[in-house]
């Protein structure tokens, strides 16, 4: 549309300016200025065809007015700036050739109507918003709500459907909601729990602390605990619980309520005993085990000052026969009966009897005055065992070996106590049996020394703590020394230099004797070379020989001919060079088999002795068939020619024995020679070789040497 | 089992709302009397706060202009609030036919009204959440159904960060939002400032302890902070600037003085 300069068309557009400027800066638009004047232009157009409209068109004025507002002009002040605007320009600017008197009559009319149109659509438009947002307040609410509604269903379905019990009490402890779980637990159908207080669910069993935290929690000052607990059920059962106890607070943090969450444990408690008691005690007699004795002795070591323990170790005699004999189900039946009898035996506080397995039980006493006690306790064990045991219709008599130990606590171990009790047992039982016998630090002492060289030994062995000491054998007739005997020694790191008594029985024992009479057999016939390479293969007298001992259990060991073979030969020494010694007792009742080896070597030119002779009833005649050259008399027979004069009956026992030796072509040597006196008895008597500290002590291998020496000069 | 997230223990309208506060310095009566209480009682301290809002509306007005221009139509509207007049939805399809939006409140009843707005718009949607969990945002069926992740996307967030406090980090919320924007989106954004009231900062503080008395405080940040937010983005021109100066299409000088309080910038993601 084209506006010429001043036409009517550019003089509306002019009104509709000033219009805008006017109303613009308290419109709430989000238009620009131009934008808001482009769309007041059409309301301009409106008016001013309403201003010139023959008839007074009142709706259409409203019409207008109520644009206003729907261009956000929603501040009354709007309107006035836009009734200003009509009153001073629309006439002026729009009322063409008009008659000035009407014009302005219609313009106050148009105001009326526009102004009750701005105020009924600003009506419609504030009670539509009020309504609009309302709705959507309620609405919110309601989806508020039913968020709220299913949040707080899902947590009643948590609470009424929990396997746990949930309760919650306000801060005095009155109880104000329970779930079913935990009802049922109490086993009681009232939510108030009969009105109780949490307070009052006390329980003798109930820790220390459980109420501690409790006061703790009720103060504000934690936020939970956790405790087992025990409550009783209206029934006077007993409940036992996992309990959680929170504390909730309100949105400001001041605690409020308190919630507790409880788990039901006493079946699983009750399994716990019954497992605990299944661990701890024994199936066939009932009595506390091994497990349980061990945990109960060392409570009872582990007791304050003052506090003594006494310990019965018993081991029946001879169960094994009964059990062999009667069989195992019988034997059984005996042990069940013995442990009843014991239980009867130690009935009083601080005292429990147990089984250890097998035929060995223990009975503890505790206490300040078990010095006595403990021998009343073995006292009443022995008596009750008096009384035959009937199995099977047989009456059986039982015996028992009783090892007591006692003392005060907090000096020794559990394991220390009881090994005490079984090498004190052990004592009671090689003295016979039936009878108890107190534990002695001293017998313990050696025992454990015992017991700690017979572990020591391999390890001995292969570290070298081992050496070779030797004895001279000197002949009688010149004094030349004629060889020497080897004897073994054990260099111990603690115990020092040990002779071959302290220990050759412990090897014998565990079968290490076989390697140790090896290397020693080994370390001899070395030396035999080494002496015969120094002096030649013979001396004046024959040739120089070493002694080595033979044990029984090297004696019965089938690798004993090959070993010694192979020994001399890597040694380069002739079988000659060597006499085995073996122990008279050895040899008594030897048959064929064991005689075999000796007989082999013997054959190759070995030399074997006889050693101890004398002190085992051999039977002479048996001498014949044994394959021996040597005899070697007993130091018992030439002890009594060190005073003189000698006692004859010796002298006579000493002569016949040469004599009879000689007879069957055996050499005697004779041992423990002290003195020259006794030598020279031996000389008459004919022995031909003789060892012991009138001629040397054993040493080590260099003293040889030095007697040699002396003998090839004397 | 956790309430959902956007849901308050409850909906209390004798709390005022800032939306609906907002709404009332825009004019509307989406709004209560403690709602208006608020406004004219902060109104006392700064009279022009309506202005403010207004310069607030039409910048956001532009930016919507300036987005579809871009060729941006999808839109992610963060803070809206009461829907008014000169929506979003309304102006970017004034210049885009055929653009998608989605509104987020965390108001239920700024959410609840606007669902009633939009009651029939199948291209429009609104979206209970929080600003504080972009997560929620994206995850949420609205923005999977109207938004295309992969094509740019214009977030605003339009006088909505200064009421997130430092201790809440509203800087990683915004670049959790900015990583999931495929490159070419555009962050469109303004904030309150002391910078730039045409008052002391005492007295415009007396403005802003009646948002904290409300429990809603306003986190008056200075431009320096507010670029922050535009890590990532390259500025639009004229950059980070007062309102009326961004692309005006008027002359800025005729503006009332109170609408150059605070900042606004667009970014674009390269």
């Amino acid at each position: 549309m084209r506006a010429e300069p001043d036409g009517p068309e550019d003089r509306l557009r002019r009104f509709a300016t000033i219009w805008s400027r006017a109303v613009f800066p308290v419109t709430s638009t989000s238009s620009t200025r131009p934008e808001f004047e482009a769309q007041l232009l059409p309301l301009a157009r409106r008016l001013s065809e309403l201003l010139r409209a023959r008839a007074f068109d009142a709706a259409e004025a409203r019409a207008v007015g109520a644009a206003l507002v729907d261009a956000h002009c929603t501040d009354p002040e709007a309107l006035a700036r836009t009734l200003d605007c009509v009153d001073a320009y629309l006439v002026l600017y729009c009322g063409e050739d008009g008659d000035p008197e009407g014009l302005r009559a219609r313009s106050a009319r148009l105001q009326h109507a526009m102004a009750a149109g701005y105020a009924g659509a600003l009506r419609a438009r504030t009670l539509a918003e009020q309504e609009a947002i309302a709705q959507a307040a309620l609405k919110a609410q309601g989806v508020v709500a039913e968020a709220l509604h299913a949040s707080e269903a899902r947590f009643r379905a948590v609470f009424e459907g929990a396997a746990i019990g949930i309760g919650i009490a306000d801060l005095e402890g009155n109880v104000l909601q329970v779930n079913d779980a935990l009802m049922r637990m109490f086993g009681i159908a009232d939510p108030t729990l009969g009105g109780r207080r949490a307070t009052e669910w006390t329980h003798p069993d109930d820790a220390p602390q459980t109420w501690r935290l409790y006061d703790e929690l009720v103060r504000g000052e934690r936020e939970h605990y956790h405790v087992e607990k025990a409550f009783y059920r209206p029934d006077g059962t007993v409940l036992w619980t996992n309990l959680t106890v929170s504390l909730l607070r309100d949105a400001d943090g001041t605690p409020q309520y308190q919630l507790a969450l409880m788990e039901d444990t006493t079946e699983r408690r009750l399994l716990n005993l019954r497992l605990r008691y299944e661990a701890t005690h024994d199936a066939l007699t009932g009595l506390p085990n091994r497990s349980f004795f061990f945990e109960r002795l060392e409570k009872a070591l582990n007791a304050g000052p003052g506090q003594r323990f006494g310990l019965c170790y018993l081991d029946l005699d001879g169960f094994k026969t009964v059990n062999d004999s009667l069989g195992h189900a019988a034997g059984d039946r005996l042990l069940v009966e013995v442990a009843d009898r014991l239980q009867a035996c130690a009935t009083a506080p601080g005292e429990m009897v147990a089984r250890l397995g097998g035929d060995e039980f223990v009975a503890l006493t505790t206490g300040p005055d078990t010095r006595h006690e403990v021998d009343e306790l073995a006292g009443r064990i022995m008596n009750a065992l008096l009384a035959p045991i009937s199995v099977d219709g047989r009456e059986l008599t039982v015996r028992g070996s009783i090892g007591i130990v006692e003392g005060p606590a907090g000096e020794r171990s559990p394991a220390e106590v009881l090994r005490s009790a079984d090498i004190t047992m052990y004592r009671a039982k090689s003295a016979g049996g039936n009878r108890f016998e107190l534990a002695d630090p001293e017998a313990d002492a050696r025992v454990i020394t015992r017991h700690g060289l017979t572990t020591a030994l391999p390890a001995a062995l292969e570290r070298g703590e081992f050496f070779i000491e030797y004895q001279p054998l000197v002949h009688l007739g010149d004094g030349s020394v004629r060889g020497a005997e080897a004897l073994v020694r054990w260099l111990h790191p603690q115990h020092g230099v040990l002779g071959p008594d302290r220990f050759i029985p412990l090897a014998e024992h565990t079968g290490l004797i076989v390697p140790l009479g090896r290397w020693v057999l080994e370390q001899s016939v070395r030396q035999a070379r080494a002496w015969r390479e120094r002096y030649g293969e013979t001396t004046a007298a024959g040739p120089l020989r070493i002694n080595v001992n033979l044990s029984p259990c090297q004696l019965t060991h089938p690798g004993l001919v090959q070993d010694t073979v192979e020994i001399l030969e890597r040694a380069g020494v002739a079988p000659d060079a060597l006499c085995l010694e073996v122990t008279e007792s050895a040899l008594i009742g030897a048959d064929d088999d064991l005689l075999k080896p000796l007989r082999r070597l013997a054959e190759m030119g070995v030399d074997i002795a006889l050693d101890d002779f004398g002190t085992g009833y051999s039977n002479l005649a048996n001498l014949r068939r044994l394959p021996v050259s040597v005899l070697k008399l007993d130091r018992s027979f030439t002890q009594s020619m060190q005073r003189f004069p000698a006692d004859p009956v010796d002298l006579k026992i000493v002569e016949g024995i040469v004599a009879l030796a000689h007879s069957l072509d055996l050499a005697v040597t004779v041992e423990g020679v002290e003195t020259g006196a006794q030598a020279e008895q031996l000389r008459i008597l004919g022995c031909d070789t003789a060892q012991g500290w009138y001629y040397a002590r054993p040493g080590p291998p260099d003293r040889l040497h030095d007697l040699a020496l002396v003998d090839a000069t004397a | 089992m956790e309430r959902p997230a956007w849901a308050p223990r409850s909906i209390d309208i004798s709390v005022p709302s800032v939306s609906r506060i907002y709404d009332f310095y825009l004019g509307g009566s989406h709004n209560f009397e403690v709602d208006r209480e608020a406004a004219r009682r902060a109104m006392e301290f700064m009279p022009g706060l309506p202005k403010v809002m207004q310069a607030n509306r039409a910048f956001m007005r532009r930016a919507v202009r300036f987005a579809a221009a871009e060729g941006v139509d999808q839109f992610l509207d963060i803070g809206s609030g009461i829907p008014t007049f000169g929506n979003v939805h309304e102006v970017a399809r004034g210049a885009r036919p055929g653009s998608r939006v989605v509104y987020v409140d965390h108001d239920p009843v700024a959410v609840a009204h606007s669902e009633a707005v939009l009651a029939g718009d199948d291209d429009a949607a609104v979206v209970a959440a929080d600003l504080l969990k972009p997560r929620e945002i994206l995850a949420s069926p609205q923005v999977r159904r109207l938004i295309d992740l992969n094509r740019p996307v214009a977030l605003l967030l339009v006088a909505i960060l200064h009421f997130v406090e430092d201790a809440d980090d509203p800087y990683a919320a915004v670049a959790e939002l900015s990583d999931a924007l495929a490159p070419g989106s555009l962050l469109v954004l303004t904030h309150a400032s002391y910078e730039g009231i045409p008052l002391p900062a005492e007295r415009a503080g007396g403005a802003v302890d009646v948002y904290r008395d409300i429990r809603n405080p306003l986190i008056m940040r200075s431009r320096e902070d507010i670029a922050r937010f535009f890590k990532g983005y390259d500025m639009v021109e004229p950059g980070l600037v007062p309102m009326p100066r961004w692309r005006p299409e008027g002359s800025p000088e005729d503006e009332d003085p109170y609408a150059f309080s605070g900042f606004a910038g667009v970014g674009r993601t390269a």
